[in-house]
C-alpha cells in the first residue's frame, strides 16, 4: 500500500509541516460517521414538517408499520422524553427560552422541524416508511422576517409569550446622546447581514449504540464538541455521565454548524435503547438544508457622529437578530459576540448598542463561521466608507485615523484588547495591493466597458474563547477552559490527547509542532488523539478560532511539566541541584559540561522503570493541564479587494484580493494560510452568492444546493495572503487564531468595492449577494437611460 | 425484486444482488466497503461521489449500480498502483490541498481524470474542470494548484 513520508525537516514551530492527517484521507481510508457499521445496526429517517407554522391534526403510521423491514415508528408521545434541544445560553438573565421538543408536540414551527422517527433495516425501507406516514396539518400564519415578527400584530411563533421578542441586548456608554449630538456630521449605514446555510461538505450525521445490558452508550457523532454532547446526552436521555461515550470520528468540516447539540443525537440514542440495537442516522443534504442550524440573519443599522476629519466621536448601533422558532445551543449569544465588536478596531469612546432577537418560523440561526463577529465588521466597515465618501476622505485615512494605537486598550464595549498594530497591517495590504496605482486600472476596464472598484476592510475579532468568568458574566452556562494530556511512553514517543475538536484544522500537525520544539522530540514521535471522551480529558472542543490560544496553551503547559517531571529525575540520577541544569535541544545537562546529560526519552524510560526516583516523585511522565485563559485574544488586519462589473449581465467578479492578517505567532505558516484563503472564499461566497431564502408562508426556497449556489473553482479568484506578527501576551505560545479572520473580513472588503465601482452611476449601497440581477437592477435603476455604459 | 450484476472494482470483479434503485455510490460504499467515495449531496451537485467508470469521471450517486453492469470501475481507493501514490495525490499533501478531507477523493478521481493525458492544461481550464466538485475548507486555490503541479508531473513521469 503506497503511504506518504512525512517531511524530515526538524517538524518545529514555525515551520510550513506537511500535514500529519493527509496520509489516510488521499487514499480513502478516512473514516467519517457514515464508514460506520456495527453489528445489527438499523437507520433512521424522519417524517418532517412541510410547513413553517401549522397544528399537527392526525398521525397515521399504519402504512409504515406494515412495510418489512421496519423496526419502530415513533412520535413524541412514544418517546416521553421530558427535556428538549439544549440552550447554553441566556444572556440577558430574562432571556425567554421555549422548549424545543425533540420531536413536534402538537405544533411545528418551523419547515423541517421532526414530527416522527423511523427506524428500518437500511436506510432505503426507512426513507419509504417516512414517506408513508400520512401527517395533517391546519396551516397557521406564520412570520419568517426577524423586523416583521417585532411588529405588534405579527403571528406569535410560541403562544405562550405575548410577542416574538427573545431577547434585547443593550450597552451605552455615560454621556452618549450628548456626545453624538456635538459632531458636526452624521453618516448612516443600514445593512441586512442575510441568512446563510453552512454546508459542511459531510453532512451531519451518528451512529447510537445503547447497550441495554449495561446501560453504556456510545454515539458516535458529526460534531465540534464532542464533551458538550456527552454532558447533555446524560441529561436529556436521563443517564449517568460516566455511561456515554461520546466519539467524533473524521469530522467532514463544521464552520460552527457542529458546535452545537442536535436533536438527533438525542433521538438516535433513545431510539436505539427502544429497538436494542444501534441506530445510523445520516442527514440528506437536503435535508441538512433545514434541519441543521443557519447562519446570520440580521438587520443592522449604524449611526456615526463624525468631525470633519473623519474621526468617529460617537456610534450608534441598532439591530434585530432573527433567530429563528427555537434556540439552540448558543442561539441569542451570537449577536452578543456582535454587539461586542461593533466598535471594531476604532478608538469610539461614545456608543449605543440596541439589538433586538426575535423568533420566526425558520430554522434557528446559531454559529456560523465568524458567529456574530461579521455582521459587526461588514456594517462598521460600510459605514467608514460612507464616512469616506460623505466627507471626501480617502477610506484608508478614515481608518488610519479612527485605529485604536495603545494596547492594552480597553473598548467601550468593555472588552481589552490585549496587543495590536493595526496601521501596519493596512499599509502592508495597501501595498500589496498597489492602492496607489488603482486609477489606472479603474480607467483601463471602463476601457474595456467595465466598472472596476476597490474596497477596503479593516477588522479585529474576539477569539482565545474564553475566561469562565467572562463566559457566566455573559451568560453562557458552560466555561471556556481547555485541557491537555502529554503521556511519554517507555520508550520516549509521545501521545498528546487534546480537549480540541478538529475537523479539519490539522492538530494533530500543530500539536506535534508544539511538541517538537517545546520537548525536543521528533515531530514524527508525536501522535495526537482527540474527540473521544472515554479517555480524553473534559474538552469544550473547537470553534471561534480557540484552539491554538487555549488548547495550544494547555499543550504547553503540559509540556512543561513533563519537561520538569524529566529534570527532578535528571538531577537524582546526575547527583546535582534542579538548578544545577539547563535545557537544550530536548537535554537536560550540567551547565558547563554538557555531557552530563540525559535525555528527555532517556528520562521518560526512568520514570517507567521508576526503580531510582528521587523520593516522593512518582512513576511514570504524564502530565494533564485545564488551561483557563486570562483574556480573550484579538486577532487584526485588513484585507483589499478589487471587482469588475460587467454592467450587461450585473456580474462581479472578484479579480483581485489581498489578504494581511496578524494572528500572531504562527505554528505552521502553510495552515495558517489554507484558514485564510478557505475564510475568505467563504466570506466571498456570501457576498456575492449565497443567500438562504424563505417564503412568507415558512417555506424554504433554497432546500437544495440547486437552488443554494456554493461557488466553485470556476466562480473564484487567487487570494494573496500575507501577514504581520504581534504576538498575545495572553498565553505563551503568543497566538491568536485565524480560523474565522477570512470570513470576517471579506464581506465589506468586496461590497466596498462594488460599491466602489459603481459610484460612478452615483450608487452608494448594494445588498449581498450581490447576485447578476440584483447588481444589474441597481446600475439600471441608478442609470436608466443606460447613457454611463 | 433484486438484479445480479458483475462489476470490476479496482481491478478486481465483484458478484452483486442489488435492488434495481440502488445508486452505484451506495453498492460501492456499503456493500463492497469502499468508503473512500463519499455523498455530499442527494442533487449531483458536488462531485463527492466521483469515480472512474471505464476511465471516465462521473457521479456515482447520480447512476444506479445496475447500470454499471459488467463496466469497470475505480474508486480512491484504486487511484495509488503498487509504484506509489498517484500524483496528484502526493500534489495534494504536499500543496495543503486538503483540510476536513471528504471532498478530497472527489476532487482527487475529478483532477486525476482532466489531466490525464493533458499536462499542460492550464489554471482557468482546471477551474472549469472542477466546476461540480465544491469543497468548503480550502477556497479551492490549493487544490487548483495541486492539479496543476500533478499535471506537470504526469508529463515528467
Ligand atoms: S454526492 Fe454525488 S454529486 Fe454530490
Ligand atoms: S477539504 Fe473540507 S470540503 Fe474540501
Amino acid at each position: 500500500m503506497a503511504t506518504i513520508e512525512h517531511r524530515p525537516a526538524s517538524g518545529g514551530i514555525g515551520e510550513s509541516v506537511l500535514r500529519k492527517e493527509d496520509a489516510k484521507l488521499i487514499v480513502g481510508q478516512g473514516r467519517f460517521v457514515d464508514d460506520l457499521v456495527l453489528p445489527g445496526m438499523l437507520h433512521a429517517a424522519f417524517a418532517r414538517s412541510p410547513f413553517g407554522h401549522a397544528r399537527i391534526t392526525g398521525v397515521d403510521r399504519s402504512a409504515a408499520l406494515a412495510l418489512p423491514g421496519v423496526a419502530a415508528v415513533l412520535t413524541a408521545d412514544e418517546l416521553g422524553i421530558a427535556g428538549g434541544v439544549p440552550c447554553a445560553s441566556n444572556p440577558t438573565g430574562d432571556t425567554r427560552q421555549p422548549r424545543q421538543p425533540l420531536l413536534a408536540e402538537g405544533i411545528v414551527r418551523y419547515c423541517g422541524e421532526p414530527v416522527v422517527m423511523v427506524i428500518a433495516t437500511n436506510r432505503y425501507t426507512a426513507r419509504d416508511a417516512a414517506d408513508a406516514i400520512v401527517i395533517d396539518y391546519e396551516p397557521l400564519p406564520a412570520v419568517v422576517d426577524g423586523r416583521k415578527a417585532l411588529a405588534p400584530d405579527a403571528p406569535l411563533v410560541h403562544g405562550q409569550y405575548p410577542d416574538n421578542l427573545c431577547c434585547t441586548l443593550r450597552h451605552e456608554t455615560d454621556g452618549f446622546e450628548e456626545a453624538f449630538a456635538a459632531a458636526p456630521h452624521v453618516v448612516r449605514s443600514a445593512n441586512f447581514n442575510q441568512r446563510i446555510t453552512p454546508v459542511s461538505m459531510e453532512t451531519r450525521g451518528v451512529v447510537a449504540d445503547w447497550v441495554r445490558a449495561s446501560g453504556e452508550v456510545t454515539l458516535y457523532t458529526s460534531t465540534q464538541v464532542p464533551h458538550f454532547v456527552r454532558t447533555f446526552v446524560a441529561v436529556i436521555n436521563e443517564t449517568s455521565e460516566s455511561k456515554v461515550r461520546v466519539v467524533t470520528p473524521d469530522v467532514g468540516g463544521g464552520f460552527g454548524a457542529k458546535l452545537n447539540t442536535y436533536r438527533e443525537e438525542y433521538l438516535a440514542c433513545a431510539a436505539s435503547k427502544i429497538v436494542g440495537a444501534p441506530v445510523k442516522w445520516i442527514e440528506d443534504r437536503s435535508e441538512s438544508h433545514n434541519a441543521t442550524i443557519h447562519g446570520r440573519d440580521q438587520h443592522q443599522q449604524y449611526e456615526a457622529a463624525v468631525e470633519a476629519d473623519g474621526k468617529i466621536r460617537a456610534l450608534r448601533f441598532r439591530a434585530v437578530q432573527n433567530n429563528g422558532a427555537y434556540l439552540q445551543l448558543l442561539t441569542p449569544s451570537i449577536s452578543h459576540l456582535t454587539v461586542f465588536m461593533v466598535p471594531g478596531p476604532y478608538a469610539i469612546e461614545n456608543i449605543s448598542i440596541e439589538v433586538r432577537q426575535a423568533f420566526t418560523n425558520t430554522t434557528p440561526t446559531d454559529a456560523y463561521r465568524g458567529a456574530g463577529r461579521p455582521e459587526a465588521t461588514h456594517g462598521l466597515e460600510r459605514l467608514v466608507d460612507e464616512i469616506a465618501d460623505e466627507l471626501g476622505l480617502d477610506p484608508a485615512d478614515v481608518r488610519r485615523r479612527n485605529f485604536i494605537e495603545e494596547f492594552p486598550y480597553t473598548t467601550s464595549v468593555g472588552l481589552s484588547y490585549d496587543s495590536g498594530d493595526y496601521g501596519t497591517a493596512l499599509d502592508r495590504a495597501l501595498e500589496l495591493a498597489c492602492y496607489d496605482t488603482f486609477e489606472e486600472r479603474r480607467a483601463e476596464a471602463r476601457g474595456r466597458g467595465r466598472y472596476r472598484g476597490i474596497g477596503l476592510s479593516s477588522y479585529v475579532e474576539v477569539c482565545g474563547l474564553a475566561p469562565s468568568a467572562v463566559t457566566k458574566a455573559i451568560g453562557i452556562s458552560a466555561p471556556g477552559w481547555e485541557s491537555s494530556t502529554v503521556r511519554m511512553h517507555p520508550f520516549g514517543k509521545v501521545t498528546v490527547i487534546t480537549g480540541s475538536s478538529p475537523h479539519g484544522q490539522g492538530h494533530a500537525t500543530s500539536w506535534s509542532q508544539i511538541v517538537a520544539t517545546e520537548l525536543g522530540v521528533p515531530f514524527d514521535d508525536v501522535e495526537v488523539i482527540h474527540g473521544d471522551t472515554a479517555f480524553a480529558p473534559y474538552g469544550l472542543g473547537t470553534y471561534g478560532s480557540r484552539s491554538l490560544a487555549v488548547a495550544g496553551a494547555a499543550l504547553y503547559r503540559s509540556v512543561q511539566k513533563v519537561k520538569e517531571k524529566g529534570r527532578a529525575i535528571a538531577a537524582h540520577e546526575l547527583e546535582c541541584s534542579v538548578d544545577d541544569l539547563e535545557w537544550a535541544d530536548g537535554r537536560w545537562s550540567v551547565k558547563g559540561s554538557p555531557e552530563r546529560g540525559a535525555t528527555i526519552q532517556g528520562l521518560a524510560t526512568s520514570a517507567w522503570v521508576a526503580a531510582n526516583l528521587p523520593p516522593g516523585l512518582e512513576p511514570g511522565m504524564e502530565a494533564t493541564t485545564f488551561h483557563d485563559p486570562p483574556n480573550f485574544t484579538f486577532p487584526f488586519g485588513t484585507h483589499v479587494c478589487e471587482v469588475e462589473i460587467d454592467p450587461e449581465t450585473g456580474r462581479v467578479e472578484v479579480v483581485g484580493y489581498v489578504a494581511v492578517d496578524d494572528c500572531g505567532n504562527v505554528i505552521n505558516p502553510m495552515i495558517v494560510e489554507g484558514q485564510v484563503h478557505g475564510g475568505v472564499i467563504q466570506s466571498i461566497a456570501q457576498a456575492i452568492f449565497e443567500e438562504t431564502v424563505y417564503a412568507e408562508d415558512g417555506q424554504l426556497r433554497t432546500p437544495t444546493l440547486v437552488e443554494y449556489q456554493v461557488p466553485s473553482a470556476a466562480d473564484l479568484p487567487r487570494i494573496t495572503s500575507d501577514r504581520t506578527v504581534t504576538p498575545s501576551p495572553v498565553n505563551p505560545l503568543g497566538t491568536k487564531g485565524i480560523g474565522e479572520a477570512g470570513t470576517i473580513a471579506a464581506c465589506p472588503a468586496v461590497v466596498n468595492a462594488a460599491v466602489d465601482a459603481l459610484s460612478v452611476l452615483g450608487i452608494r449601497h448594494l445588498e449581498m449577494p450581490m447576485q447578476p440581477h440584483r447588481v444589474w437592477e441597481a446600475i439600471r435603476n441608478a442609470n436608466p437611460t443606460g447613457a454611463a455604459r | 425484486m433484486r438484479s445480479s450484476i458483475r462489476i470490476t472494482v479496482n481491478g478486481v470483479e465483484h458478484d452483486l444482488e442489488v435492488e434495481p434503485r440502488r445508486l452505484l455510490v451506495h453498492a460501492l460504499r456499503e456493500d463492497l466497503g469502499l468508503t473512500g467515495t463519499h455523498v455530499g449531496c442527494d442533487t449531483s451537485s458536488c462531485g463527492a461521489c466521483t469515480v472512474h467508470l471505464d476511465g471516465d469521471a462521473v457521479l456515482s450517486c447520480t447512476m444506479l449500480a445496475v447500470q454499471a453492469n459488467g463496466r469497470s470501475i475505480t474508486t480512491v481507493e484504486g487511484l495509488a498502483t503498487a509504484g506509489g501514490l498517484h500524483p496528484i495525490q502526493t500534489a495534494f499533501h504536499e500543496r495543503h490541498a486538503l483540510q476536513c478531507g471528504f471532498c478530497t477523493p472527489g476532487m482527487l478521481m475529478a483532477g486525476a481524470a482532466l489531466i490525464e493525458g493533458n499536462p499542460e492544461i492550464t489554471e482557468a481550464e482546471v477551474r472549469q474542470g472542477l466546476e461540480g466538485n465544491l469543497c468548503r475548507c480550502t477556497g479551492y486555490q490549493n487544490i487548483v494548484d495541486a492539479v496543476l503541479v500533478a499535471a506537470r508531473e504526469t508529463a515528467r513521469a
